[in-house]
Protein backbone atom coordinates (compact mmCIF):
# COMPACT_ATOMS: atom_id res chain seq x y z
CA UNK A 1 0.00 0.00 0.00
CA UNK A 2 1.39 3.79 -0.84
CA UNK A 3 -0.18 6.69 1.38
CA UNK A 4 1.02 10.39 0.53
CA UNK A 5 0.35 12.56 3.54
CA UNK A 6 -0.10 15.62 3.15
CA UNK A 7 3.07 15.92 0.42
CA UNK A 8 4.41 19.31 -0.38
CA UNK A 9 7.01 19.58 -2.86
CA UNK A 10 8.83 22.46 -4.37
CA UNK A 11 11.48 22.51 -7.65
CA UNK A 12 12.89 25.37 -6.78
CA UNK A 13 11.74 26.95 -3.92
CA UNK A 14 9.63 29.76 -5.80
CA UNK A 15 6.94 28.27 -7.43
CA UNK A 16 4.99 24.86 -5.37
CA UNK A 17 4.60 21.85 -7.74
CA UNK A 18 2.69 20.17 -5.09
CA UNK A 19 0.59 21.87 -2.72
CA UNK A 20 -0.41 19.08 -0.02
CA UNK A 21 -1.25 15.47 -1.77
CA UNK A 22 -3.25 13.15 0.67
CA UNK A 23 -3.77 9.77 -0.92
CA UNK A 24 -3.94 6.01 -0.42
CA UNK A 25 -3.28 3.29 -3.18
CA UNK A 26 -4.06 0.06 -2.19
CA UNK A 27 -2.79 -3.19 -3.64
CA UNK A 28 -4.26 -4.33 -6.44
CA UNK A 29 -5.79 -0.96 -7.68
CA UNK A 30 -5.92 0.13 -11.27
CA UNK A 31 -6.25 4.30 -11.31
CA UNK A 32 -5.99 7.15 -13.77
CA UNK A 33 -4.62 10.36 -12.67
CA UNK A 34 -5.50 13.63 -15.14
CA UNK A 35 -4.78 17.07 -15.00
CA UNK A 36 -3.53 19.95 -17.21
CA UNK A 37 0.25 20.32 -18.04
CA UNK A 38 2.05 21.43 -15.07
CA UNK A 39 -0.79 20.31 -12.31
CA UNK A 40 1.77 18.20 -10.68
CA UNK A 41 1.06 14.79 -11.75
CA UNK A 42 4.35 13.61 -12.80
CA UNK A 43 6.32 14.84 -9.84
CA UNK A 44 3.34 12.80 -7.79
CA UNK A 45 4.14 9.77 -9.29
CA UNK A 46 7.89 10.77 -9.11
CA UNK A 47 6.95 10.72 -5.28
CA UNK A 48 5.60 7.15 -5.27
CA UNK A 49 8.69 5.65 -6.36
CA UNK A 50 11.10 7.43 -4.41
CA UNK A 51 13.02 10.03 -6.83
CA UNK A 52 11.24 12.93 -5.35
CA UNK A 53 11.24 12.78 -1.36
CA UNK A 54 8.37 15.13 -0.04
CA UNK A 55 9.69 18.50 1.79
CA UNK A 56 6.39 18.57 4.26
CA UNK A 57 4.51 15.44 4.82
CA UNK A 58 5.09 11.87 4.36
CA UNK A 59 5.13 8.94 1.71
CA UNK A 60 4.53 6.04 3.55
CA UNK A 61 5.30 2.30 1.22
CA UNK A 62 3.96 -0.93 2.63
CA UNK A 63 3.92 0.79 6.15
CA UNK A 64 7.69 2.83 5.60
CA UNK A 65 8.44 6.22 5.73
CA UNK A 66 10.09 6.58 2.16
CA UNK A 67 12.64 9.05 3.77
CA UNK A 68 14.33 6.06 5.16
CA UNK A 69 14.39 4.00 2.46
CA UNK A 70 17.07 3.78 -0.42
CA UNK A 71 15.92 4.44 -4.15
CA UNK A 72 16.98 0.91 -4.93
CA UNK A 73 14.89 -0.36 -1.93
CA UNK A 74 11.63 1.54 -3.46
CA UNK A 75 12.75 0.77 -6.84
CA UNK A 76 12.52 -3.41 -6.92
CA UNK A 77 8.74 -2.50 -5.69
CA UNK A 78 7.40 0.88 -7.57
CA UNK A 79 8.45 0.63 -11.25
CA UNK A 80 8.05 4.30 -12.97
CA UNK A 81 8.05 4.04 -17.00
CA UNK A 82 8.99 7.91 -18.03
CA UNK A 83 7.19 10.29 -20.33
CA UNK A 84 10.13 10.52 -22.71
CA UNK A 85 11.49 7.30 -23.57
CA UNK A 86 14.80 9.01 -24.45
CA UNK A 87 15.32 9.67 -20.88
CA UNK A 88 15.39 6.10 -20.39
CA UNK A 89 17.08 4.22 -22.85
CA UNK A 90 20.85 4.03 -22.78
CA UNK A 91 21.91 0.62 -24.34
CA UNK A 92 22.64 -0.07 -27.44
CA UNK A 93 20.33 -3.14 -28.13
CA UNK A 94 16.52 -3.32 -27.18
CA UNK A 95 17.14 -7.20 -25.52
CA UNK A 96 20.54 -5.48 -23.56
CA UNK A 97 18.33 -2.62 -22.48
CA UNK A 98 14.95 -4.74 -21.20
CA UNK A 99 17.58 -7.54 -19.45
CA UNK A 100 19.62 -4.77 -18.12
CA UNK A 101 16.71 -4.15 -15.18
CA UNK A 102 16.12 -7.62 -14.79
CA UNK A 103 19.44 -9.13 -14.48
CA UNK A 104 20.03 -5.99 -11.74
CA UNK A 105 16.87 -7.10 -9.81
CA UNK A 106 18.98 -10.72 -9.18
CA UNK A 107 17.05 -12.87 -12.19
CA UNK A 108 19.55 -15.42 -13.95
CA UNK A 109 20.55 -15.15 -17.53
CA UNK A 110 17.85 -17.67 -19.13
CA UNK A 111 15.37 -15.60 -16.95
CA UNK A 112 15.94 -12.87 -17.71
CA UNK A 113 15.83 -13.34 -21.74
CA UNK A 114 12.53 -15.16 -20.98
CA UNK A 115 10.69 -12.61 -19.47
CA UNK A 116 12.24 -10.58 -22.30
CA UNK A 117 10.53 -12.52 -25.07
CA UNK A 118 7.30 -12.49 -23.26
CA UNK A 119 7.16 -8.65 -22.75
CA UNK A 120 8.87 -7.87 -26.22
CA UNK A 121 6.67 -10.50 -28.01
CA UNK A 122 3.35 -8.97 -26.13
CA UNK A 123 3.88 -5.02 -27.11
CA UNK A 124 4.37 -6.42 -30.57
CA UNK A 125 8.34 -5.76 -30.25
CA UNK A 126 9.33 -9.42 -31.62
CA UNK A 127 12.13 -9.32 -33.84
CA UNK A 128 13.66 -5.85 -32.43
CA UNK A 129 15.85 -7.61 -30.12
CA UNK A 130 19.15 -7.13 -32.06
CA UNK A 131 17.78 -3.20 -32.83
CA UNK A 132 19.24 -0.08 -31.40
CA UNK A 133 16.61 1.40 -29.76
CA UNK A 134 17.99 4.70 -31.22
CA UNK A 135 17.32 3.43 -34.88
CA UNK A 136 13.35 2.75 -33.97
CA UNK A 137 10.99 5.36 -34.22
CA UNK A 138 9.37 7.39 -31.91
CA UNK A 139 6.59 4.99 -31.02
CA UNK A 140 8.66 2.05 -30.69
CA UNK A 141 11.10 3.23 -28.24
CA UNK A 142 8.31 4.41 -26.24
CA UNK A 143 7.62 0.58 -26.43
CA UNK A 144 11.01 -0.04 -25.43
CA UNK A 145 10.75 1.96 -22.46
CA UNK A 146 7.60 0.16 -21.39
CA UNK A 147 8.93 -3.08 -22.17
CA UNK A 148 11.94 -2.72 -19.77
CA UNK A 149 10.32 -2.11 -16.81
CA UNK A 150 6.78 -4.49 -17.08
CA UNK A 151 9.30 -7.36 -17.95
CA UNK A 152 10.46 -6.28 -14.10
CA UNK A 153 6.71 -6.94 -13.12
CA UNK A 154 6.86 -4.41 -10.14
CA UNK A 155 4.19 -4.74 -7.25
CA UNK A 156 3.24 -0.65 -7.97
CA UNK A 157 3.84 -0.11 -11.98
CA UNK A 158 3.14 3.91 -12.42
CA UNK A 159 3.40 4.99 -16.27
CA UNK A 160 3.86 8.59 -17.37
CA UNK A 161 1.40 9.26 -20.40
CA UNK A 162 2.10 5.52 -22.03
CA UNK A 163 -0.46 6.18 -25.11
CA UNK A 164 1.94 8.93 -26.66
CA UNK A 165 2.49 8.16 -30.37
CA UNK A 166 1.10 4.87 -30.13
CA UNK A 167 -1.86 3.62 -32.88
CA UNK A 168 -5.15 1.83 -31.74
CA UNK A 169 -3.54 -1.46 -31.86
CA UNK A 170 -0.51 -0.94 -29.56
CA UNK A 171 -2.90 0.85 -27.37
CA UNK A 172 -5.01 -2.04 -26.93
CA UNK A 173 -2.34 -4.18 -26.22
CA UNK A 174 -1.21 -2.09 -23.85
CA UNK A 175 -4.49 -1.85 -21.99
CA UNK A 176 -4.75 -5.68 -22.17
CA UNK A 177 -1.49 -6.17 -20.43
CA UNK A 178 -1.91 -3.90 -17.62
CA UNK A 179 -5.22 -5.06 -17.52
CA UNK A 180 -3.56 -9.04 -16.70
CA UNK A 181 -0.72 -7.61 -14.75
CA UNK A 182 -3.56 -5.88 -12.66
CA UNK A 183 -5.25 -9.22 -12.27
CA UNK A 184 -2.60 -10.81 -11.12
CA UNK A 185 -2.56 -8.55 -7.97
CA UNK A 186 -0.28 -5.34 -9.59
CA UNK A 187 -1.03 -2.17 -8.55
CA UNK A 188 -1.35 0.25 -12.32
CA UNK A 189 -1.18 3.96 -11.96
CA UNK A 190 -1.17 5.73 -15.29
CA UNK A 191 -1.00 9.35 -15.96
CA UNK A 192 -2.38 10.87 -19.30
CA UNK A 193 -4.68 13.34 -21.36
CA UNK A 194 -6.03 10.50 -22.94
CA UNK A 195 -9.88 10.07 -21.96
CA UNK A 196 -10.62 7.76 -23.99
CA UNK A 197 -7.89 4.96 -22.62
CA UNK A 198 -9.13 6.14 -19.10
CA UNK A 199 -13.01 6.15 -19.81
CA UNK A 200 -12.09 2.28 -21.19
CA UNK A 201 -9.55 0.79 -18.95
CA UNK A 202 -9.32 2.34 -15.18
CA UNK A 203 -12.19 2.35 -12.86
CA UNK A 204 -10.89 5.41 -10.95
CA UNK A 205 -9.85 8.65 -11.90
CA UNK A 206 -7.85 11.39 -9.73
CA UNK A 207 -7.86 14.52 -11.40
CA UNK A 208 -5.58 17.03 -10.56
CA UNK A 209 -5.07 20.93 -10.98
CA UNK A 210 -2.75 23.55 -9.56
CA UNK A 211 -0.72 21.05 -7.35
CA UNK A 212 -4.59 19.58 -5.58
CA UNK A 213 -6.37 16.86 -5.73
CA UNK A 214 -9.38 18.46 -7.24
CA UNK A 215 -11.64 15.22 -7.89
CA UNK A 216 -10.91 11.30 -6.93
CA UNK A 217 -14.00 8.86 -7.28
CA UNK A 218 -15.10 6.46 -10.15
CA UNK A 219 -14.33 7.26 -13.83
CA UNK A 220 -17.44 7.97 -14.51
CA UNK A 221 -18.19 10.44 -11.88
CA UNK A 222 -15.14 12.16 -12.12
CA UNK A 223 -15.11 12.67 -15.69
CA UNK A 224 -18.93 13.73 -16.06
CA UNK A 225 -17.85 16.95 -13.75
CA UNK A 226 -17.83 19.25 -16.70
CA UNK A 227 -15.60 21.99 -14.22
CA UNK A 228 -13.14 19.19 -13.47
CA UNK A 229 -12.74 18.88 -17.52
CA UNK A 230 -12.38 22.45 -18.19
CA UNK A 231 -9.49 22.53 -15.15
CA UNK A 232 -7.88 19.43 -16.60
CA UNK A 233 -7.52 21.52 -20.20
CA UNK A 234 -9.64 18.49 -20.98
CA UNK A 235 -11.46 18.17 -24.23
CA UNK A 236 -14.88 16.38 -23.51
CA UNK A 237 -14.67 12.81 -25.34
CA UNK A 238 -16.89 12.86 -28.76
CA UNK A 239 -18.95 10.13 -27.71
CA UNK A 240 -20.41 12.63 -24.23
CA UNK A 241 -20.44 15.45 -27.32
CA UNK A 242 -22.99 13.45 -29.55
CA UNK A 243 -24.81 12.61 -26.81
CA UNK A 244 -25.55 16.11 -25.76
CA UNK A 245 -26.11 16.95 -29.28
CA UNK A 246 -28.89 14.11 -29.28
CA UNK A 247 -30.22 15.13 -25.85
CA UNK A 248 -31.36 18.68 -27.58
CA UNK A 249 -33.54 16.51 -29.48
CA UNK A 250 -34.42 13.09 -27.75
CA UNK A 251 -34.84 14.33 -24.12
CA UNK A 252 -34.40 10.27 -23.57
CA UNK A 253 -30.77 10.14 -24.06
CA UNK A 254 -29.42 9.43 -20.82
CA UNK A 255 -27.11 12.08 -18.63
CA UNK A 256 -24.05 9.89 -18.99
CA UNK A 257 -23.02 8.49 -21.52
CA UNK A 258 -19.47 7.39 -22.42
CA UNK A 259 -18.94 4.48 -23.80
CA UNK A 260 -19.00 4.31 -27.17
CA UNK A 261 -21.23 1.09 -26.90
CA UNK A 262 -24.03 2.96 -24.96
CA UNK A 263 -24.36 5.79 -27.68
CA UNK A 264 -24.52 2.65 -30.35
CA UNK A 265 -27.59 1.10 -28.58
CA UNK A 266 -29.13 4.61 -27.49
CA UNK A 267 -29.07 5.03 -31.80
CA UNK A 268 -30.45 1.85 -32.15
CA UNK A 269 -33.04 2.92 -29.78
CA UNK A 270 -33.92 6.10 -31.79
CA UNK A 271 -33.99 4.92 -35.22
CA UNK A 272 -34.75 0.84 -35.08
CA UNK A 273 -38.22 1.80 -35.48
CA UNK A 274 -37.84 3.84 -38.02
CA UNK B 1 4.12 21.41 -61.51
CA UNK B 2 3.06 19.65 -58.17
CA UNK B 3 3.95 21.21 -54.78
CA UNK B 4 5.56 18.04 -53.62
CA UNK B 5 6.29 15.02 -55.85
CA UNK B 6 7.67 11.57 -54.34
CA UNK B 7 8.77 9.35 -57.88
CA UNK B 8 8.64 5.81 -56.92
CA UNK B 9 10.98 6.42 -53.75
CA UNK B 10 12.56 3.55 -51.38
CA UNK B 11 14.63 4.81 -48.53
CA UNK B 12 16.44 2.81 -46.02
CA UNK B 13 18.08 3.64 -43.18
CA UNK B 14 22.06 2.83 -42.60
CA UNK B 15 22.01 -0.43 -40.19
CA UNK B 16 17.98 -1.48 -40.62
CA UNK B 17 16.89 -4.31 -41.85
CA UNK B 18 14.06 -3.16 -43.71
CA UNK B 19 12.93 -0.19 -45.87
CA UNK B 20 11.70 2.79 -43.84
CA UNK B 21 9.85 3.88 -47.58
CA UNK B 22 9.33 1.34 -50.20
CA UNK B 23 8.64 3.06 -54.02
CA UNK B 24 6.44 5.81 -52.47
CA UNK B 25 4.46 7.54 -55.89
CA UNK B 26 2.30 10.66 -54.43
CA UNK B 27 1.78 14.47 -55.70
CA UNK B 28 0.67 16.83 -53.00
CA UNK B 29 -0.22 20.06 -54.46
CA UNK B 30 -0.36 24.34 -53.36
CA UNK B 31 -3.29 24.57 -50.16
CA UNK B 32 -3.97 21.04 -49.85
CA UNK B 33 -4.38 19.68 -46.47
CA UNK B 34 -2.96 15.93 -46.23
CA UNK B 35 -3.13 14.34 -42.96
CA UNK B 36 -0.39 10.85 -42.95
CA UNK B 37 -1.47 8.03 -40.11
CA UNK B 38 -0.69 4.32 -39.86
CA UNK B 39 0.66 2.33 -37.01
CA UNK B 40 4.23 2.98 -35.28
CA UNK B 41 6.76 2.51 -37.49
CA UNK B 42 5.04 2.45 -40.48
CA UNK B 43 7.13 5.42 -42.21
CA UNK B 44 5.15 8.58 -41.60
CA UNK B 45 8.71 10.23 -39.88
CA UNK B 46 10.46 9.62 -42.71
CA UNK B 47 7.96 10.83 -44.98
CA UNK B 48 7.87 14.23 -43.44
CA UNK B 49 11.74 14.14 -43.69
CA UNK B 50 12.12 13.46 -47.31
CA UNK B 51 9.65 16.09 -48.19
CA UNK B 52 12.68 19.08 -47.03
CA UNK B 53 15.56 16.60 -47.92
CA UNK B 54 16.62 15.21 -44.20
CA UNK B 55 16.42 11.99 -45.68
CA UNK B 56 18.64 11.13 -47.65
CA UNK B 57 21.09 14.39 -47.04
CA UNK B 58 21.17 14.44 -43.31
CA UNK B 59 20.00 10.63 -42.39
CA UNK B 60 21.56 8.80 -44.64
CA UNK B 61 21.41 5.37 -46.25
CA UNK B 62 19.74 3.27 -49.39
CA UNK B 63 18.14 5.58 -51.76
CA UNK B 64 16.11 4.65 -54.99
CA UNK B 65 14.37 7.08 -56.98
CA UNK B 66 13.37 10.95 -55.94
CA UNK B 67 11.27 13.53 -54.49
CA UNK B 68 10.62 16.57 -56.23
CA UNK B 69 9.70 19.47 -53.59
CA UNK B 70 9.02 22.60 -55.17
CA UNK B 71 10.22 21.39 -58.53
CA UNK B 72 13.77 20.35 -56.95
CA UNK B 73 15.09 17.25 -56.84
CA UNK B 74 15.87 16.76 -53.00
CA UNK B 75 18.89 14.61 -53.73
CA UNK B 76 20.73 17.32 -55.85
CA UNK B 77 19.93 20.42 -54.20
CA UNK B 78 21.26 21.25 -50.30
CA UNK B 79 19.14 20.95 -47.52
CA UNK B 80 18.64 24.94 -47.01
CA UNK B 81 17.49 25.48 -50.70
CA UNK B 82 14.17 23.48 -48.69
CA UNK B 83 13.97 25.14 -45.33
CA UNK B 84 12.11 28.16 -47.25
CA UNK B 85 9.94 25.99 -48.88
CA UNK B 86 8.62 22.96 -46.24
CA UNK B 87 8.94 24.24 -42.68
CA UNK B 88 8.78 21.46 -40.20
CA UNK B 89 7.71 21.07 -36.41
CA UNK B 90 8.18 18.52 -34.63
CA UNK B 91 6.71 17.07 -31.82
CA UNK B 92 9.22 18.49 -29.02
CA UNK B 93 9.27 22.00 -29.27
CA UNK B 94 12.14 22.20 -27.21
CA UNK B 95 14.01 20.21 -29.37
CA UNK B 96 14.03 22.82 -31.96
CA UNK B 97 14.05 26.38 -30.14
CA UNK B 98 17.61 27.73 -30.30
CA UNK B 99 17.88 31.12 -28.85
CA UNK B 100 16.32 32.99 -25.38
CA UNK B 101 13.14 35.03 -26.59
CA UNK B 102 10.70 34.69 -28.91
CA UNK B 103 11.41 37.50 -31.12
CA UNK B 104 15.19 36.19 -31.79
CA UNK B 105 13.69 32.64 -32.07
CA UNK B 106 11.35 33.98 -35.25
CA UNK B 107 13.96 36.02 -36.50
CA UNK B 108 16.92 33.57 -36.69
CA UNK B 109 15.66 31.56 -39.28
CA UNK B 110 15.50 34.88 -41.92
CA UNK B 111 18.83 36.07 -40.72
CA UNK B 112 20.71 32.93 -41.39
CA UNK B 113 19.38 33.24 -44.91
CA UNK B 114 20.37 36.96 -45.44
CA UNK B 115 17.16 38.50 -45.43
CA UNK B 116 17.00 42.12 -45.03
CA UNK B 117 16.84 43.75 -41.36
CA UNK B 118 13.92 45.59 -42.04
CA UNK B 119 11.82 42.48 -43.47
CA UNK B 120 13.05 40.21 -40.79
CA UNK B 121 11.37 42.71 -38.18
CA UNK B 122 7.87 42.87 -40.75
CA UNK B 123 7.85 38.92 -40.54
CA UNK B 124 8.70 39.25 -36.80
CA UNK B 125 5.61 41.25 -36.13
CA UNK B 126 3.19 39.75 -38.18
CA UNK B 127 3.95 36.44 -36.84
CA UNK B 128 3.60 37.70 -33.24
CA UNK B 129 0.28 38.91 -34.06
CA UNK B 130 -0.67 35.86 -35.83
CA UNK B 131 0.34 33.24 -33.88
CA UNK B 132 -0.65 35.09 -30.66
CA UNK B 133 2.72 35.66 -29.27
CA UNK B 134 2.52 39.42 -27.70
CA UNK B 135 2.71 38.11 -24.20
CA UNK B 136 5.67 35.60 -24.59
CA UNK B 137 7.41 38.28 -26.29
CA UNK B 138 9.60 38.81 -23.07
CA UNK B 139 9.79 35.25 -21.68
CA UNK B 140 12.50 32.55 -21.91
CA UNK B 141 11.56 29.43 -23.63
CA UNK B 142 12.62 27.42 -20.57
CA UNK B 143 9.55 29.44 -18.95
CA UNK B 144 6.78 28.34 -21.60
CA UNK B 145 4.92 25.63 -21.31
CA UNK B 146 4.70 23.03 -24.28
CA UNK B 147 1.95 24.74 -26.39
CA UNK B 148 3.50 28.11 -26.03
CA UNK B 149 6.87 26.59 -27.34
CA UNK B 150 5.00 24.74 -29.88
CA UNK B 151 3.69 27.69 -31.07
CA UNK B 152 7.20 29.68 -30.98
CA UNK B 153 8.27 26.86 -32.49
CA UNK B 154 5.87 27.14 -35.46
CA UNK B 155 6.45 31.14 -35.80
CA UNK B 156 9.58 30.45 -36.31
CA UNK B 157 9.36 27.57 -39.16
CA UNK B 158 6.76 30.21 -40.73
CA UNK B 159 9.49 33.00 -40.64
CA UNK B 160 10.86 31.73 -44.04
CA UNK B 161 8.05 32.14 -45.47
CA UNK B 162 7.37 28.25 -46.73
CA UNK B 163 5.00 27.34 -48.79
CA UNK B 164 3.65 23.77 -46.80
CA UNK B 165 3.82 23.09 -43.40
CA UNK B 166 5.22 19.37 -42.45
CA UNK B 167 4.03 18.78 -39.09
CA UNK B 168 4.97 15.41 -37.48
CA UNK B 169 2.59 15.16 -34.34
CA UNK B 170 3.63 18.42 -33.11
CA UNK B 171 0.24 18.00 -30.58
CA UNK B 172 1.37 14.81 -29.11
CA UNK B 173 3.02 16.03 -25.51
CA UNK B 174 0.33 18.74 -25.42
CA UNK B 175 -2.40 18.57 -23.15
CA UNK B 176 -5.92 18.29 -25.67
CA UNK B 177 -7.23 21.85 -24.94
CA UNK B 178 -3.56 23.37 -25.96
CA UNK B 179 -3.29 20.54 -28.69
CA UNK B 180 -6.53 22.08 -29.90
CA UNK B 181 -5.62 25.77 -29.94
CA UNK B 182 -2.31 24.33 -32.25
CA UNK B 183 -4.34 22.39 -34.59
CA UNK B 184 -6.89 25.43 -35.11
CA UNK B 185 -3.95 27.35 -35.39
CA UNK B 186 -2.91 24.82 -38.61
CA UNK B 187 -6.25 25.16 -39.70
CA UNK B 188 -6.40 28.57 -40.21
CA UNK B 189 -2.90 28.69 -41.67
CA UNK B 190 -4.34 26.10 -44.26
CA UNK B 191 -7.40 28.23 -45.15
CA UNK B 192 -4.89 31.16 -45.77
CA UNK B 193 -3.78 29.34 -48.54
CA UNK B 194 -0.75 27.17 -47.33
CA UNK B 195 -0.88 23.87 -47.81
CA UNK B 196 0.38 21.37 -44.78
CA UNK B 197 0.87 18.05 -44.21
CA UNK B 198 0.22 16.74 -40.38
CA UNK B 199 1.21 13.44 -38.79
CA UNK B 200 -1.42 12.66 -36.52
CA UNK B 201 -2.50 9.16 -34.39
CA UNK B 202 -5.80 11.07 -33.21
CA UNK B 203 -8.02 11.55 -36.19
CA UNK B 204 -11.10 12.36 -33.62
CA UNK B 205 -8.98 15.77 -33.54
CA UNK B 206 -8.14 16.36 -37.12
CA UNK B 207 -9.87 14.18 -39.32
CA UNK B 208 -12.35 17.52 -39.96
CA UNK B 209 -9.92 19.43 -40.99
CA UNK B 210 -8.57 17.46 -43.56
CA UNK B 211 -8.59 17.22 -47.33
CA UNK B 212 -7.57 14.14 -47.71
CA UNK B 213 -5.76 11.39 -45.74
CA UNK B 214 -3.14 9.01 -46.58
CA UNK B 215 -2.69 5.43 -44.67
CA UNK B 216 0.56 4.09 -44.23
CA UNK B 217 1.42 0.93 -43.25
CA UNK B 218 5.26 -0.67 -43.60
CA UNK B 219 6.59 2.03 -45.26
CA UNK B 220 4.04 1.91 -48.26
CA UNK B 221 1.22 3.69 -49.25
CA UNK B 222 -2.29 1.50 -48.49
CA UNK B 223 -5.08 3.99 -49.16
CA UNK B 224 -5.26 7.81 -49.98
CA UNK B 225 -8.06 9.73 -50.46
CA UNK B 226 -10.99 11.77 -49.08
CA UNK B 227 -11.07 11.70 -45.12
CA UNK B 228 -14.94 10.20 -45.11
CA UNK B 229 -13.74 7.52 -47.95
CA UNK B 230 -10.81 6.21 -46.15
CA UNK B 231 -11.78 6.23 -42.72
CA UNK B 232 -14.86 4.06 -43.79
CA UNK B 233 -12.74 1.77 -45.03
CA UNK B 234 -12.04 -1.70 -42.84
CA UNK B 235 -8.81 -1.59 -43.86
CA UNK B 236 -8.06 1.02 -40.83
CA UNK B 237 -9.38 -1.47 -38.43
CA UNK B 238 -6.90 -3.91 -39.75
CA UNK B 239 -3.46 -2.10 -40.16
CA UNK B 240 -4.75 0.07 -36.46
CA UNK B 241 -5.66 2.98 -37.42
CA UNK B 242 -7.55 5.18 -34.62
CA UNK B 243 -10.67 6.14 -36.41
CA UNK B 244 -12.93 8.48 -34.77
CA UNK B 245 -15.30 7.14 -32.45
CA UNK B 246 -18.49 8.63 -34.32
CA UNK B 247 -17.28 6.89 -37.42
CA UNK B 248 -17.08 3.74 -35.65
CA UNK B 249 -20.29 4.36 -33.87
CA UNK B 250 -21.72 5.09 -38.06
CA UNK B 251 -19.74 1.42 -38.93
CA UNK B 252 -21.24 -0.41 -36.26
CA UNK B 253 -24.56 1.21 -36.79
CA UNK B 254 -24.20 0.00 -40.75
CA UNK B 255 -23.35 -3.81 -39.92
CA UNK B 256 -26.84 -3.85 -37.90
CA UNK B 257 -28.67 -2.44 -40.79
CA UNK B 258 -28.78 1.28 -39.72
CA UNK B 259 -27.49 3.48 -42.83
CA UNK B 260 -26.97 7.29 -41.42
CA UNK B 261 -26.08 8.41 -45.02
CA UNK B 262 -23.01 9.95 -44.86
CA UNK B 263 -19.92 8.73 -43.37
CA UNK B 264 -19.34 11.72 -39.25
CA UNK B 265 -16.10 12.56 -38.26
CA UNK B 266 -17.02 13.92 -34.78
CA UNK B 267 -19.75 13.33 -32.80
CA UNK B 268 -21.76 16.65 -33.48
CA UNK B 269 -22.03 14.92 -36.75
CA UNK B 270 -23.48 11.56 -35.80
CA UNK B 271 -25.95 13.43 -33.94
CA UNK B 272 -27.30 15.54 -36.65
CA UNK B 273 -26.99 12.42 -39.13
CA UNK B 274 -29.18 10.64 -36.63
CA UNK B 275 -31.57 13.95 -36.45
CA UNK B 276 -31.77 13.92 -39.78
CA UNK B 277 -32.29 10.13 -40.32
CA UNK B 278 -35.57 10.22 -37.79
CA UNK B 279 -37.43 13.10 -40.16
CA UNK B 280 -36.84 11.51 -43.43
Amino acid sequence: MIILEDVHYSYDGVYTALRGISLQVDDGERFAVIGANGAGKTTMVKHMNGLLRPQKGRVILDGRDTKFMSVAEIARKVGLVFQNPDHQLFLDSVKKEVEFGLRNIGFTESEAAQRRQKTLASLGLEGFAERSPFTLSGGERKRVALASVLSTEPRFLALDEPTIGQDAHQKNQLAQMLAEMNKRGRTVVVVTHDIEFVIENFPRTIAMADGQIIADGSTNMVLSNDEVIERCSLAPPQMTLAARALRNVFPEVGQRLTLLSELEETIMGILGGA
Amino acid sequence: MALIEFADFSFKYLGADSLALKRIKLTIDNGEYVVITGPSGCGKTTFCRAINALVPQFHRGYVAGNVYTDGKNTREYEVATFASVAGLVFQNPENQLVTLDVEKEIAFGPENLGVAPSEIRRRVEELIELLDLEELREKHPHEMSGGEQQRVAIAATLALKPKVLVADEPTSNLDPQSAEAILEIIAHLNKRGMAVVLVEHRLDLVAKDASRIILMDKGRIVADGDPREVLAMDLCEEIGVGVPKATQVYKRLKTRGIELGNVPLTGVELAELVQEATSR
